[in-house]
């Protein structure tokens, strides 16, 4: 039924600006998004091209909970398949990555081409004349569940939606221009790790689209001057909504004095860097941006800071953890001191980022804080009540809002939502309650 | 005291925390670096003044030292490791375990480390780094 039972029971009225504290605890809906969103009609990362340049080359990866094999066919086409054998179920692939000339199941030696076609069985047809498949046993029937495949600037995506649309169209014009300004050149790999978050996925999806909350809990990078929200900068989004890019020109902040009066907790600490070689940057871009963030849906993040450039996959493990994969890049045109510079900015970003590692344990902090309530909900207003692009400011949780209206549609809850420009529903909010014949709303957004 | 730690490395000493599958591929950034004192001495200031985490300590479980000497005079050492947290709820968990890869030299007649890599096995980090390892 859309919706579910859950989605009906608690979504306040008061559309994208409240977010109920269920839903990042209730295993039922943590199901039904896999189905929804991850195995819906999205584009969900898959991996980089550089990490199969040949022919039989693979990684796995997860679309959501379901693993998956992205691998390299002979024809140079990447595909991508569920990593199960269609017999019993077994992983096909167990290793991060590999070479292949096909892909065999260890269980049993079911062996299936890189288009997840079941090409042969093991004794088949018996031992000796004994055993084997019954005679009607049809390879063509027992095929790997297969994803959809694009690629942009050599980043990998799939879908599981035979009929989802373009990737380019997906993305909008917007983010694509964006993602082929960033991954501009060939590059290449400079590390990679993970971090384990006790959160909820979607902790983590609205924490990496919040422009609000950086300067104010990451005050390490207030302190330099790195990413205030007194530097110009803005926030674009694809025409759906889907999608957003969060910019910034750090070499613009003049100061303001609700920075420089305030009471931030941001703001206390006046030391200066001992080695300020770890922000040592150049303007690398001709748009002059120091910062750029792009979060694309469902759970990718496309960064460029400073000379940072990282991608960062976040897979879902369950309803309250989550994984965050991090990509660190380089240009193949760097040379060693470039390589240098991105090697100490590196320290900004992933697991021990002096701008990132709070962002491990935030969500964590509110996973904690709403352990088992039902009631009550998020408040997401600080820049109005409407989702569309911010140009001027990222003093707003526009992103937030955009990520809930997205995620309502993707997963049919059927309350009103305010769309720009339109009158906002009543200010006063009742939190309603769970009633089992509760009638559906009929404002869909 | 987290203070002293930098008081261990030669001035530009180097520290990295890295991941066998990092250093298995040659991948130059792994999970935390410092060139030169000043950079340790920064983490420190951070980590007491800056950065929001929840209280924890590690508990380091080394075990024998292998040294050897090298050619400049200088001594290479490696140990493994097995690092435990206690966090703030008292949970004690396997934080990380690996490999510690020396250089030490002598400076105005006390042992310094010219560079330390701490190789995790794992390339996953549980929650997030900010006490050095």
């Amino acid at each position: 039924m859309p919706g579910g039972r859950n989605s009906q029971r608690a979504w306040p009225d008061d559309g994208v600006t409240r977010v109920p504290y269920f839903v990042y605890e209730d295993a039922e809906l943590y199901q039904e998004e896999q189905e929804r969103i991850f195995r819906g009609p999205v584009w969900n990362y898959l991996g980089l091209e550089i990490e199969i340049p040949e022919p039989g080359d693979y990684i796995t990866n997860h679309v959501g909970d379901t693993p998956v094999i992205v691998v390299r066919a002979e024809d140079g086409a990447i595909k991508a398949v569920v990593n199960r054998c269609a017999h019993k179920g077994s992983m096909i692939c167990y290793q991060p990555s590999g070479h292949v000339t096909a892909l065999t199941c260890p269980y049993h030696n079911w062996i299936y081409d890189f288009d997840g076609k079941l090409k042969s069985v093991a004794f088949r047809h018996g031992v000796r004349g004994q055993g084997g498949m019954p005679a009607d046993f049809d390879l063509a029937e027992h095929s790997l569940v297969s994803l959809k495949v694009a690629t942009i600037r050599g980043m990998i995506f799939g879908s599981f939606e035979p009929t989802v649309m373009p990737l380019e169209e997906f993305l909008g014009a917007r983010l694509v221009t964006h993602v082929e300004r960033t991954l501009n050149r060939p590059y290449r790999i400079l590390g990679r790790c993970s971090q384990t978050m006790r959160c909820n996925w979607k902790l983590y999806a609205e924490n990496s689209r919040d422009t609000y909350h950086p300067s104010l809990l990451h005050s390490f990078a207030t302190m330099f001057k790195l990413n205030r929200l007194s530097a110009e900068g803005g926030i674009e989004m694809d025409e759906a909504g889907l999608h957003h890019l969060v910019f910034a020109r750090r070499h613009t902040d003049n100061s303001s004095a609700e920075y420089d009066s305030a009471a931030l907790r941001a703001n206390e600490v006046g030391y200066a860097l001992a080695d300020p070689r770890l922000i040592e940057d150049w303007i690398e871009w001709d748009d002059g941006i120091t910062n750029s963030i792009m979060t694309l849906f469902p759970c990718l993040n496309l960064q460029q800071s400073l000379n940072t450039v990282a991608v960062r996959q976040m897979v879902p493990r369950g309803p309250f953890e989550s994984e965050l994969f991090w990509t660190f890049l380089g240009f193949t045109e760097d040379d060693e001191r470039k390589t240098r510079i991105r090697l100490r900015q590196s320290n900004l970003f992933g697991p021990a980022g002096f701008i990132s590692l709070e962002d491990g344990a935030i969500g964590e902090f509110v996973q904690k804080a709403i352990r088992g309530e039902r009631e009550q909900t998020t408040i997401i207003e600080m820049g109005g009540r409407e989702v569309g692009p911010s140009p001027k400011t990222r003093t707003t949780e526009t992103s937030v809002r955009g990520f809930w209206r997205t995620y309502r549609r993707f997963m049919n809850v059927a309350v009103g939502i305010p769309c720009q420009g339109s009158s906002m529903p009543q200010r006063a909010r009742r939190s309603r309650s769970f009633s089992p014949d509760m009638p559906m709303r009929s404002t869909m957004i | 005291m987290i203070e002293d730690w930098p008081l261990f490395f030669i001035d530009d000493g180097q520290y990295l925390v890295t991941t066998r599958e990092n250093l298995a591929k040659e991948r130059p950034i792994g999970i935390m670096y410092c060139d030169g004192r000043g950079m340790m001495q920064d983490r420190v200031t951070a980590l007491r003044q800056a950065i929001v985490f929840e209280p924890h300590v590690y508990r380091h479980i080394v075990g024998s030292t292998v040294i050897s000497p090298t050619e400049d005079g200088s001594y290479a050492a490696a140990s493994n490791f097995h690092i435990l947290r206690t966090g703030a709820d008292g949970a004690v968990v396997t934080y990380g375990c690996g490999r510690y890869l020396d250089e030490i030299v002598w400076h105005r007649g006390e042992m310094r480390f010219r560079k330390r890599t701490v190789v995790l096995d794992s390339s996953r980090i549980d929650t997030l780094l900010v006490i050095p390892l």
